[in-house]
């Protein structure tokens, strides 16, 4: 193992960078711009049982140090991502692929994941019980122990790779919801999704989100996310995956030193697009200059 | 697509909004008329997506019109500041399906990308037809330039202060036409889709996060299934447009 690689629930990664689910397509947009199996891995875009539209426009809105998306989940569909998407990515990808799923009931999330389960490019399922955009789906499950931990154990019964929960951080207690996750058998969790926001527009005087609402990411909920990756993976042991305003190979660190084995980011890759290749680039200079000669030696190593 | 740092080599104004930049350095990127580029700006987030007006040799010429915080900040820039631009992005207009005597029709902030455009079909040896819709004289910009190609061009303004008085519609009148190209405010839009009988490209606008692909936010549905603004469009054929909101 390189003094950079990890090891995500029995994976070893080269890298601990993971492009998060729904900034980075289905991978080829940026492969277009470099060789992108120098990444960890990637979670590519949320998939759900049907196909998807999602939510009106405009769904994007600027704001300081961040940006608010309601997309909504586009996606093809399941059976299109597997007959189509996947085999395009395999072209330009030849690791193991995370597989970013969202479901709008334990029935829909139980198919995509057993579908996607069967796939030799996937190594993980992502399960996204967090997503702020959809009404009464994605939202209900992750905002309760109850919830998060009946689909956990319903896709568990289904499938064979790990399975890495992922986290909404609008809840009143992320760590009893993490918990639940990790006794209903998890294998993993990562960490945050975005963060319900709003803007007004003055001339309108109406939300610039046609939705009215979306999720807020960007650079300002680094602390908010690093505090809430801190507080879970001190509570779990399962492995947990940081993200949530990461922009930097200094932010990675942070993240590692809060317990994190790896780091997705996220509305950077969508600002920068060769965001991820610069992170990658810099860690070993990081890592010199704070004396880190291997990063799993960092991992959790804040108390 | 490619990531690009330009310099800027002119910003100046061309009415009391509307400004011309023109940048240079590695613009071979930029691959067709009617696509865009998306520049990063100090303090903001998103970069601001804006419409290639035209680009020859190692020259692009943006034409913006000042509408928030990060056109605010681009009217301000100076000659030699330089920019971080991904350009080459979306599809572009296609003159392949033209014919001999087109017609573009581009309103207010939607006439910069019809000027490549224009003078594309020229040089293909095609003779065009613009009609330039702006609200008032002081908002005309790009007459001349349109004109220097060898275009036959028609102002129209809404309050009848210079050239044919009304709508870009109006203008339409009696012209023939083989084909139409345009660019401008949704109702425009609307409009020239309903006076037109010929087929037809549309420029789109939405808001974007990145422009190229990756986050589905300027999404649209269309006769032929999802398509993304800034990927598959942001042109799009009239036959393929569903008119929604």
């Amino acid at each position: 193992m390189g003094k950079m690689s990890v090891k995500l629930c029995g994976i070893e990664l080269d890298n601990p960078v993971i492009p998060a689910s729904g900034t980075f397509g289905f991978g080829y947009e940026f492969a277009e711009l470099y060789d992108i199996n120098i990444l960890g891995t990637f979670s590519f875009k949320g998939t759900t049982k049907d196909a998807r539209f999602g939510n009106p426009t405009p769904r994007i809105a600027e704001c300081e140090s961040g940006m608010i998306n309601a997309v909504g989940l586009q996606n093809p569909g399941v059976d299109r991502v597997i007959s189509e998407e996947l085999p395009k990515l395999k072209k330009c990808f030849s690791k193991k692929v995370m597989s970013n799923v969202s479901g709008f009931s334990v029935e829909e999330y139980v198919h995509t994941c057993a579908l996607l389960d069967k796939c030799e490019q996937v190594g993980w399922l992502e399960v996204n019980i967090s997503c702020p955009n959809v009404h009464g789906g994605g939202m209900a499950f992750g905002t309760t122990p109850e919830g998060a931990s009946e689909v956990v154990r319903a896709v568990k019964a289904v499938t064979t790779k790990p399975v890495i929960v992922k986290l909404s951080p609008n809840v009143t207690d992320i760590v009893a919801i993490a918990k639940a996750c990790e006794d209903a058998g998890a294998d993993g969790i990562s960490l945050i999704n975005t963060m319900l926001g709003m803007r007004i527009d003055l001339r309108t005087r109406r939300p610039v989100i046609a939705n009215k609402m979306g999720g807020f990411s960007g650079k300002a909920i680094f602390p908010v996310a690093l505090r809430m990756v801190y507080q879970v993976a001190h509570a779990v042991k399962i492995p947990v995956v940081g993200m949530g305003g990461v922009s930097c190979a200094e932010d990675v660190i942070e993240m590692m030193l809060a317990g994190a084995v790896a780091v997705e980011v996220g509305a950077q890759n969508l600002i920068d697009p060769y965001a991820c290749k610069r992170i990658i680039e810099e860690l070993p200079r990081v890592m010199e200059k704070y004396g880190i000669e291997n990063l799993n030696d960092i991992i959790g190593g804040v108390k | 697509m490619k990531q690009v740092f330009l310099s800027i080599k002119e910003n100046i104004a061309l009415t009391y909004s509307v400004y011309r930049m023109v940048l240079s350095g590695d613009v071979s990127g930029v691959t067709n008329c009617g696509q865009f580029v998306n520049i990063k700006l100090d303090g903001l987030f998103l970069r601001r997506p804006i419409s290639v007006c035209d680009c020859e040799g190692n020259e692009l010429t943006l034409v913006y019109k000042v509408v928030g915080k990060g056109t605010e900040q681009m009217s301000r820039m100076t000659k030699g500041e330089v920019l971080d631009v991904l350009v080459g992005l979306g599809n572009g207009y296609d003159t392949s399906v033209s014919g001999q005597n087109p017609l573009i029709i581009g309103g207010g902030v939607g006439v910069p990308p019809m000027y490549m455009l224009c003078k594309k079909l020229i040089s293909e040896g095609k003779a065009p037809t613009v009609i330039l819709g702006f609200n008032k004289a002081d908002e005309v910009f790009y007459e001349k330039e349109f004109e220097k190609l060898g275009a036959r061009v028609i102002v129209t303004t809404v309050d009848a202060s210079y050239g044919v008085r009304g709508f870009v519609t109006d203008a339409m009148a009696g012209l023939d036409y083989s084909y139409f190209y345009t660019c401008g405010p949704e109702p425009m839009l609307k409009a020239v889709y309903r006076a037109t009988n010929t087929g037809g490209q549309f420029s789109f606008e939405e808001r974007m996060g990145c422009g190229f692909g990756a986050c589905m936010g300027c999404s649209c549905k269309t006769v032929t299934g999802y398509k993304r603004i800034c990927k598959e469009g942001p042109v799009l054929c009239k036959e393929e447009i569903l008119w929604e909101k």
